[in-house]
């Protein structure tokens, strides 16, 4: 019905088709196709198939990537046209604080928040793998985090982690005392690094546990024969047999820290903290590049950085993993 | 190698011999040997589970009892008090009566719906034109979603946002759904589930004489039902959490989705808990449903999401 007026639109509207000729739209499940139909049909459809996604993935990402690497090298304004200025962009980034501040605080989040991401969730899979009753609940309640927006849980812990909030209030009925941790510079920094981390615990033990699932019993067995003892077995049997996967999480969860933005932003206010200390380079990006006055050329140098900086995480982490292959 | 290679024959008879108590399906709790598991393990386990619960879910619970408790209730008590007192949806009020949460909701639905409608489709038909159909150019296709892909999206907001105040959708809804609605993620995970359903049953349907069409949606589709539940889960999931886009895409409070509408309220009544607390109630509860219904679809996304990212 509709599908063989559909199919041949494109070779109405000139799409490429080895003829033009013989084009008669008949119900198709009537009668075996003619060859040059089924030709046509090969050549024109598909292309009317990937066009959808083609054209949203052309204009809205990959447009936009060489657009911003163009901008880069300009001094447009959100609202001005900008002309070329070479490297001024990137020379002026060497003499910004606050980019050298963004810069030290997102490679700060990947060097603390990627060791954690890619051991705890391995631990918390050990404990979920094995099917003793009620197992599929703790599963099930691990990765509510990972469903809930990161503004939900930035706010969540705003209020938990406030002076007067619950860990606070946990902290001085034992005795402890107050803690700032979103006063303070360095503690709203690690504070959301944890946030980070909580978020993504449950994704990666499902990672994980898919990845356990294949780890042939034999060896455990055997190394249980020859007398080694849970850690023992650990080390030299589970972290073996998911190395790969553990690597796959390093990679991940690297580019995703190295682009933090929610979470910070929730936790220490738009303007990154106390002076601006916990900016991070999204951050910069979205307040230099954003509103009437945006330095949309400058906000894309930044930009820039954060692309060089997340193909050579990539790149690392990926070499680290045949270096040990050794 | 060797030894353990022989070591694991040795024992290979031990799974055997558990298959019968299996059989008799009494309930044990055994280790993935067929063994069973000391009480004392089992206790620790569940003991080492219940406080890993408390940390991941406590904070939601202590969110849902602090939007629960009245004005009358000291909520900074120390020691907390973890129960509402006199439990009342007053906050609830208050929302909306101070933004327009429950627009913003419907914003923020609207978007998702359209999301998982134009993901599905959009990503089913470029994945089976990746997969299936023999043309000139499928390798570049299937190159430019790859890169797409690796694009890392944080980069190039600005620069959406130019394309977009170009095309006069900034400050729409159409522009907060736009760049994500066929995400390059998911052609590719409809390619591969494509690729893997067997290709004698469309050949046969060519025979007979079934055009591209008919092969996609009576043959390919219905095959691949669940990774396209996959990518509806992850497409609502991701439009009704964002937070970046919309932040930046968005300028007027009437079109602001609920994440960008919660930012606001904790922006200006930041001090108001209880407040900011029901709000945030009121963005997760749906999800959690969603995820409660249909958690082996969420679990399977992550599975196949990470093979592929």
């Amino acid at each position: 019905m509709k599908s063989t007026a559909a199919a041949s639109v494109p070779a109405a509207t000139g799409a490429p088709g080895p003829s033009a000729s013989g084009r008669r739209s008949r119900p198709a499940d009537t009668a075996a196709p003619r060859p040059r139909r089924i030709r046509r049909q090969l050549v024109t459809s598909p292309w009317l198939f990937a066009a959808p996604g083609l054209a949203i993935v052309g204009v809205f990402i990959l447009y936009p990537f060489v657009g911003t690497v163009i901008n880069s090298f300009t001094d447009k304004r959100q609202l001005v046209e900008g002309k070329y200025v070479g490297l001024a962009n990137f020379r002026e980034l060497l003499h910004d604080d606050m980019f050298w501040i963004g810069l030290r605080n997102s490679t700060l989040y990947v060097l603390v928040v990627v060791p954690a991401l890619v051991v705890l969730p391995l631990l918390l899979a050990l404990l979920v793998q094995k099917q003793i009753p009620g197992i599929t609940f703790f599963r099930s309640a691990f990765y509510t985090p990972v469903v809930a927006s990161i503004v939900v849980v930035g706010l969540i812990w705003v209020w938990m982690l406030d002076e007067r909030g619950l860990v606070n209030a946990v902290l001085e009925a034992v005795g402890a005392g107050k803690v700032g941790f979103l006063s303070d510079q360095w503690l709203l920094l690690f504070s959301a690094m944890a946030v980070t981390v909580w978020k993504g615990l449950g994704y990666y033990m499902i990672i994980y546990l898919a990845a356990l699932a294949n780890v042939p019993r034999e060896l455990h067995e055997a190394a249980a024969v020859d007398g080694a003892g849970p850690v023992r077995r650990f080390l030299s049997v589970t972290v073996p047999a998911v190395r790969s996967t553990m690597v796959l999480v390093a990679a991940l969860s690297s580019v995703a820290a190295f682009k933090v933005f929610s979470e910070v932003y929730l936790m220490a206010g738009p303007t990154g903290g106390p002076a601006g200390e916990d900016t991070t380079l999204v951050m910069l990006v979205q307040r230099t590049g954003t509103g009437l006055t945006g330095r949309v050329g400058y906000a894309s140098a930044i930009s820039v950085v954060i692309f060089v900086v997340t193909v050579a995480l990539m790149l690392l982490v990926l070499r680290a993993d045949r270096k040990e292959d050794k | 190698m060797p030894t353990t290679a022989k070591d694991a024959s040795v024992s290979r008879p031990d799974p055997a011999t558990s298959a019968p108590r299996t059989r008799t399906r009494r309930r044990r709790v055994t280790d993935e040997n067929g063994r069973r598991m000391p009480v004392w393990e089992l206790a620790l386990r569940y003991v080492l589970l219940l406080a890993v619960l408390a940390l991941m879910i406590g904070p939601f619970l202590w969110q849902l009892s602090t939007s629960l408790k009245g004005p009358h209730e000291n909520i900074f008590s120390s020691p907390p008090s973890f129960l509402p007192s006199d439990p009342t949806l007053h906050n609830y009020e208050r929302v909306a009566d101070t933004i327009p949460v429950w627009d913003y909701a419907l914003n923020s639905l609207k978007v998702a719906a359209a999301n998982v409608v134009t993901n599905c489709v959009g990503a089913a038909l470029a994945g089976y034109a990746l997969a299936r159909l023999r043309y000139r150019g499928r390798k570049a296709a299937t190159l430019v979603f790859i890169l797409a892909m690796l694009v890392p999206v944080e980069g190039i907001i600005i620069a959406q946002f130019t394309t977009m105040r170009d095309l006069g959708l900034n400050n729409t809804l159409m522009g907060v759904l736009l760049p994500g609605c066929v995400s390059a993620l998911n052609v590719l995970l409809m390619r591969n589930a494509f690729l893997n359903l067997p290709y004698e049953v469309e050949e046969a349907a060519f025979v007979d004489g079934a055009n591209v069409w008919q092969r996609f949606f009576r043959i390919a589709l219905p095959a691949v039902k669940g990774t396209l539940a996959v990518v509806a889960i992850f497409a609502f999931m991701g439009a009704w959490d964002d937070f970046l886009w919309p932040l930046i895409v968005l300028s007027d409070p009437d079109k602001f989705t609920l994440t960008i509408g919660l930012n606001y309220l904790h922006g200006t009544f930041a001090n108001d808990e209880r407040l900011v607390a029901a709000g945030t109630v009121i963005a997760v509860l749906p999800l959690i449903v969603l995820f409660a219904c249909l958690q082996r679809y969420f679990f399977r996304g992550v599975g196949e999401g990470a093979v592929k990212g």
